[in-house]
């Protein structure tokens, strides 16, 4: 793969559609004219403006951090920085435990380089995941793919030597830990450095109402780079996923086009893949489960897959579910969750959201006896029905 | 060839249980039905005249199933030569349509058939190869249906001439003009020479997505009267492009999967790269109800506010 594969539309897309794209990088923006000046000397003034900035890499101003070998993961910038240091690269410390380290974790692997993880929290993703799904991660990292897995560690500085590549890093631990390369992914912040002295409110990010306006006229902002003024109940005001990004995207592409409409995101899902394991998740599951919630999990008892439902204690409404190496059907999981459906509805009901590849192995049965025998019911599997499958489509794609 | 590239593929893909099937299934037609049973039953009938005895090898991808001579071979081939004859018109006319509506085109293209089975297992290192700009769509539309009329009016002459004893139809020679050309262009030439020759330049798949008449034939079913579909998972797609990337075929999979739209196109093999590539289980190769099957005013799963039909 290639880049040319990453991109969405072939190159005469842009002019086909009248979107005239033009590389440069913006210096400062008149809103009161209506005008922006480039790097390049050349000025662009606008009827509506969309502010889609994205965010940057967070740094947090460890000594020693501008050496060379010191990277991030976010664009092709870093691809091509990461690929010149790589050949010269014998063991690379990763600092973060999030989506990205782990993703910079595997491309490293790719090359046979030996990866030491810094993770701050007892285990992977802690303030994402659950213990035990947390736990098989991190197992699947170290016995499968030889990361030396340091948990409780943060850095505490980055050592160069006389040619200013990084030699070593140090951590809070005390440790000195040699290495030729320095991959930081602890997060990223709205890309908004170069708007604060101006009109615009920004707070973290640009603040933005539900219809994504800003407190200017005229000019909105979506993605990475905006942080939400009322944010709903569950959600956080500055939520960077690819997910909230685009569907930003497609509530200001109605607005401007005329139709305008809220940016109101339904039930939470999000999705991953950690090595070799794929991770789904829908609706609500807390990496630490409150009291009013209950919650069921299964795991596979030699393959990496496992299932965690969490549902109200009182009610045993479902509330969500984790999916590791198990392929769900979304529209089915959504529907379910917003229809309240019960955990007993939801395990009996499970062939409908199943969608693993054809010939492959559905657990439903296995699942369902672990839980008749946890809780000494008597729930049984129900055949898949096309008929629930294609309402439940429906209803998830044509409103309510 | 194909059953040990077919082993290479098997052990790439392990950890696919349709990849496993799919290959297994593939090397099995080959050495049996391609080879073994074709070369025991010439062994036994050696004083016959020949006629091709690979039970899934039939017309239109088979162009000389309806010539005079080989019409003549099974008419004088006892009852084995009469079983091929009916059988050969049959797997034409009702085992194709009925297994492509039920299953698509896949369980020929890319579960029985020979050249489907060389690119599947000694093409895959060449499949991230194929064209899928959409001007090679459109082009791809032209050549394949023009080679399915082709052989179509090719046969027709050749049909004519066989119950008119005539060797010349207004005039023109049928040899010359019809069979002659046709076996050459299309049999020798696509097929063979561009179609895997070309394999390390073009990808795996052009004379199937190109060239081959029996896959436009099972494409036109596939595309309008077939439950198979590929399904794109509700709003999961993060547009990485893998999916793309690796079709055989050069269907811009990620268009369809990043707005939500089911895959459905005459051209898909269902080979199923595309749903083991895809590092978010968006994609699942399926046979369900024709009902919704194309959905081709999709909108992605996610958002609460009210919507347009």
């Amino acid at each position: 793969m290639k880049f040319e594969h990453t991109k969405p539309y072939e190159d005469w897309f842009w002019e086909k559609n009248r979107i005239d794209l033009c590389f440069d990088h913006v210096e400062n923006i008149q809103f009161e004219n209506k005008l922006i000046r480039l790097r390049s000397g050349q000025s662009k003034t606008y009827d509506k403006l969309v502010l889609a900035t994205g965010s940057v890499p967070n740094r947090y101003d460890w000594p020693g951090q501008e050496a060379n070998g010191v990277i991030s993961l976010y664009g092709l910038q870093d691809l091509e920085l990461l690929e010149k240091y790589s050949s010269t690269t014998k063991r690379a410390v990763i600092v973060g435990g999030g989506l990205i380290g782990i993703e910079l974790a595997e491309m490293l692997r790719t090359r046979n380089i030996e990866v030491t993880y810094l993770v701050r929290e007892p285990y992977f993703w802690a303030n994402i995941l659950p213990t035990e799904e947390g736990e098989m991660i991190s197992k699947h990292m170290q016995q499968d793919h030889h990361i030396d897995l340091q948990l409780n560690s943060e850095l505490k500085q980055i050592f160069s030597d006389s040619n200013g590549r990084v030699e070593a890093v140090g951590t809070t631990k005390g440790e000195r830990i040699p290495c030729e390369l320095v991959g930081i992914t602890v997060g990223v912040r709205p890309n908004v450095e170069f708007l604060k002295n101006s009109d615009l409110e920004i707070e973290r990010g640009i603040l933005v109402n539900e219809f994504l306006e800003t407190n200017i006229p005229d000019v909105f902002s979506c993605g990475d780079c905006v942080q939400h003024r009322n944010p709903q109940a569950g959600r956080k005001a500055v939520e960077q996923v690819w997910y909230t990004g685009r569907m930003m995207g497609e509530c200001l592409g109605e607005t401007i086009a005329g139709i305008s409409t809220p940016y109101i995101p339904g039930v939470w899902f999000n999705s991953a893949k950690f090595f070799d394991i794929e991770y789904q998740t829908y609706g609500e599951v807390p990496a630490k489960l409150p009291n009013d919630m209950s919650d069921f999990y299964w795991q596979h008892p030699e393959k990496k897959a496992s299932l965690h439902f969490v549902f109200q204690k009182e009610s045993e409404v479902f509330s969500g579910i984790n999916s590791f190496g198990i392929r769900l059907r979304h529209a089915v999981l959504e529907q379910w969750i917003k229809e309240q459906k019960t955990i007993e509805y939801v395990l009996t009901h499970f062939r409908d959201a199943w969608f693993e590849p054809e010939f492959h192995k559905n657990y439903s049965h296995e699942i369902i006896a672990a839980f008749n025998q946890k809780i000494g019911s008597n729930l049984k599997v129900e055949t898949k029905s096309w008929k629930r499958i294609l309402s439940h489509i429906k209803s998830a794609t044509y409103g309510h | 060839m194909v059953c040990l590239w077919g082993l290479k593929f098997i052990l790439k893909y392990r950890h696919s249980r349709y990849h496993i099937w799919r290959t297994v299934v593939l090397m099995i037609c080959q050495l049996f039905l391609a080879f073994l049973i074709p070369e025991i039953l010439e062994g036994l009938n050696q004083e016959q005249a020949y006629f091709a005895k690979d039970l899934k090898f039939f017309w239109p991808l088979n162009y000389y199933f309806f010539e005079d001579w080989h019409l003549n071979a099974m008419a004088e081939g006892g009852s084995m030569g009469m079983f091929y004859l009916v059988w050969g018109i049959a797997l034409f006319l009702l085992v194709t349509p009925i297994l492509t509506y039920f299953l698509g085109k896949r369980w020929y293209c890319s579960w029985v058939c020979g050249c489907g089975g060389l690119a599947e297992t000694a093409g895959d290192p060449f499949r991230h190869l194929s064209d899928k700009r959409l001007s090679a769509w459109k082009l791809e539309r032209w050549l394949i249906h023009g080679v399915l009329v082709y052989i179509f009016v090719v046969t027709a002459v050749v049909l004519y001439g066989y119950f008119s004893n005539q060797s010349q139809i207004f005039g023109i020679d049928i040899y010359t003009w019809f069979r002659k050309p046709y076996g050459f262009l299309i049999g020798a030439a696509f097929s063979g020479v561009i179609g895997v020759g070309f394999y390390p330049l073009l990808g795996s798949r052009v004379w199937c997505r190109f060239g081959c008449p029996l896959a436009a034939y099972m494409g036109i079913f596939q595309r309008f009267k077939s439950r198979f579909r590929i399904t794109t998972n509700g709003g999961q797609c993060i547009s990485c492009g893998n999916c793309s990337t690796y079709c055989e075929q050069g269907i811009d999979v990620r268009w369809y999967a990043q707005r939500g739209q089911n895959i459905v196109r005459s051209s898909c093999v269902g080979c199923g790269v595309c749903s083991s590539v895809c590092p978010r289980g968006v994609l699942k190769l399926e046979n369900g109800p024709e009902q919704d099957r194309i959905n081709d005013k999709p909108i992605l799963i996610g958002r609460d506010d009210v919507r347009l039909l």
